[in-house]
């Protein structure tokens, strides 16, 4: 059994998926499980915390904490830790977990296993692996010198358990003191579609340079609309214009790992492959037959997008329905 | 301003992946090796801001084997001025690179600023701009977007999820992670080319930056290729019972949706 501390992240006053997913796991293993929740105004989410395995909730307060930084974040969780005795420290991959995860390591004098998309627990250790070279191979981390072990896990990895409403955490007011920062956010942006970021969400509708131009992504977000997707390009269509860069997917883009993945139009070049070829259940819908995205499709529709994708969410919307 | 960007040498993205004998890292023979894509958005911004400020240098720094000099030069055929290499093993770990970037950069009589890519795309870690920053004691800014310079500091527009951005300030000098749309990397010019070959590169051991075994935290072992998905099922029919059926199969069978 581990002492596990799990940096609890949220946004607009919700907690993440991805941060069940740690809980769960951490606590279906029997570990003691710490749930660390920083910011203002959050006191509030830890009873839901404790619901999804958070045994302790640490909560930190302060103004300096209402938006994230990775400066404040370290300075927090580093001293909570300290005389904790944490085994484990584990965040998701996301773009808060990944920004402050390396800068916490450095802090420790610790090693990070980054973006790992397999993790058991094994006595007071972690046992992970995590995709090398992009999805192209995976390796397992060991790690060497003192603890603790820091972790950050990709989104949809774990599975998100169910909540147990009987469950509550102890909940412990920290005294936070976020010390002198030299970073300072000034101002959110929200984006403007409301849809799911590429890398949580759990269906990723993707567009390829078949697309012809940006106009035609139409069909694509509202096939996401229907299914509660992210949308994703490749990198053709993104360097093309049709598409942001943030909707990347591939080694030069975003790394997904989506129960289902949708590819409409991408012929599946080795670096896109590379960066969604761990998603659970891949459709690839192409007008090539021969296209390299079929050999990692469960299922493959030959055809032309144009006739199909809008047929498709004539059907989703039907499932959706019932 | 005295600008200093690190780099990484990567397998090209269409590199097929071989392992090596003892499964602890890849079979680099044959491979094409380049500079990480989004190095060279950090490269650029660095030449961007040299070429706003007059009497600014640009060096650039690579942590590796002998082989990443070569990276270096085409830093140098970019436009930097110099460059400087540590000499890590082949299987460094991400601390033990940050550490080498930030010892060698401690060394410097002044770092008014520090560019690197978001990420390099071997590793896919994301980790060693905010441990070379913590290293060095210096804010860091990733996923940058865009950045606004002043005399004393920067404010960046920060990449975020779902679309979303932030906008942070930090105090100079400071750490900054380049994302792809910062900027347009130039091309080397041949005459370029021809002057970078005639560039000082500078070549430092760990021990000169105080880098030793113990800095290296994890350690790959047992890679694995992925297994060959077996194929897939392709669904005949107009496109009207292609979609019927897709629908169906995910929902009863795959249970996606």
């Amino acid at each position: 059994m581990a002492k596990v501390f799990i940096i609890a992240e949220h946004r607009d006053g919700r907690l993440k998926k991805s941060t069940f997913e740690l809980l769960g796991a951490s606590s279906a293993a029997g570990n003691e499980t710490h749930a660390l929740l920083l910011g203002e105004g959050v006191a509030g989410l830890a009873a839901e915390l404790g619901q999804y395995g958070a045994q302790k909730v640490h909560v930190a307060e302060n103004a300096a904490l209402k938006f994230y930084t990775a400066e404040a974040y370290t300075n927090v969780i580093a001293e909570i830790l300290k005389g904790a005795g944490p085994d484990i420290v584990l965040a998701s991959h996301t773009p808060t977990g990944r920004d402050f995860m390396p800068r916490l390591a450095a802090r420790l004098n610790v090693g990070l296993a980054s973006d790992c998309t397999q993790l058991t627990f094994e006595g007071t250790q972690i046992k992970a692996r995590r995709p090398v070279y992009s999805g192209k191979a995976t390796a397992e981390v060991e790690f060497l010198g003192a603890g603790p072990q820091l972790a950050t896990v990709r989104a949809n990895a774990l599975g998100i358990p169910k909540p147990d409403a009987s469950k509550t955490a102890e909940v412990l007011t920290v005294n936070a003191q976020v010390g002198s920062l030299k970073t300072k956010v000034t101002e959110v942006v929200k984006g403007s579609s409301g849809r799911p970021d590429v890398t949580e969400a759990s269906i990723v509708v993707s567009g390829g340079r078949s697309l012809k131009n940006s106009e035609n992504f139409k069909m694509i977000e509202d096939m996401a609309d229907v299914l509660g997707a992210a949308v994703g390009a490749s990198r053709a269509a993104v360097d093309a214009g049709y598409r942001p860069h943030r909707d990347q997917v591939g080694q030069t883009g975003k790394v997904v790992s989506p129960t289902l993945y949708i590819a409409c139009g991408i012929s599946g070049a080795i670096q896109h492959l590379a960066g969604m070829r761990t998603s659970k259940t891949i459709v690839a819908i192409n007008q090539d037959g021969e296209a390299p995205i079929f050999q990692v499709a469960d299922y493959g529709i030959v055809g032309d997008i144009f006739a199909i994708v809008p047929l498709l969410t004539e059907e989703f919307k039907k499932v959706k329905e019932h | 301003m005295n600008i200093f960007v690190c780099i990484k040498q990567v397998p090209d993205t269409e590199t097929k992946i071989k392992l090596n004998a003892d499964a602890t890292g890849i079979d680099s023979a044959g491979i094409k090796w380049i500079m990480s894509p989004f190095d060279e958005f950090a490269v650029e911004e660095g030449l961007r801001l040299k070429e706003k400020n007059a009497g600014s240098t640009v060096t650039v720094l690579s942590a590796g084997p002998a082989r990443v000099v070569d990276t270096l030069r085409t830093a140098l055929a970019m436009g930097a001025d110099n460059g400087i290499h540590i000499e890590l093993p082949e299987n460094a770990d991400n601390n033990m690179s940050a550490k080498a970037l930030a010892g060698a950069l401690k060394k410097e009589p002044q770092v008014d600023i520090v560019f690197m890519g978001k990420e390099a795309i071997d590793d896919g870690a994301a980790q060693v701009s905010q441990l070379t920053s913590e290293y060095m004691g210096i804010p860091c800014v990733t996923v940058a977007l865009a950045v606004e310079y002043s005399a004393t500091s920067v404010k960046c527009k920060r990449e975020i999820e779902g679309g979303a951005f932030e906008m942070i300030e930090a105090s100079l000098p400071a750490l900054i992670a380049a994302q792809k749309g910062l900027n347009e990397p130039r091309y080397a010019s041949l005459p370029n080319i021809m002057k970078a070959k005639k560039k000082e590169v500078k070549m430092l051991k760990a021990a000169d930056v105080g880098v030793s075994d113990a800095d290296q935290k994890i350690r790959y072992k047992g890679l694995q290729l992925p297994p060959p998905k077996p194929a897939g099922k392709k669904i005949s029919g107009d496109p009207a019972a292609q979609a019927k059926e897709l629908v169906r199969l995910l929902h009863e069978e795959a249970k996606v949706i």
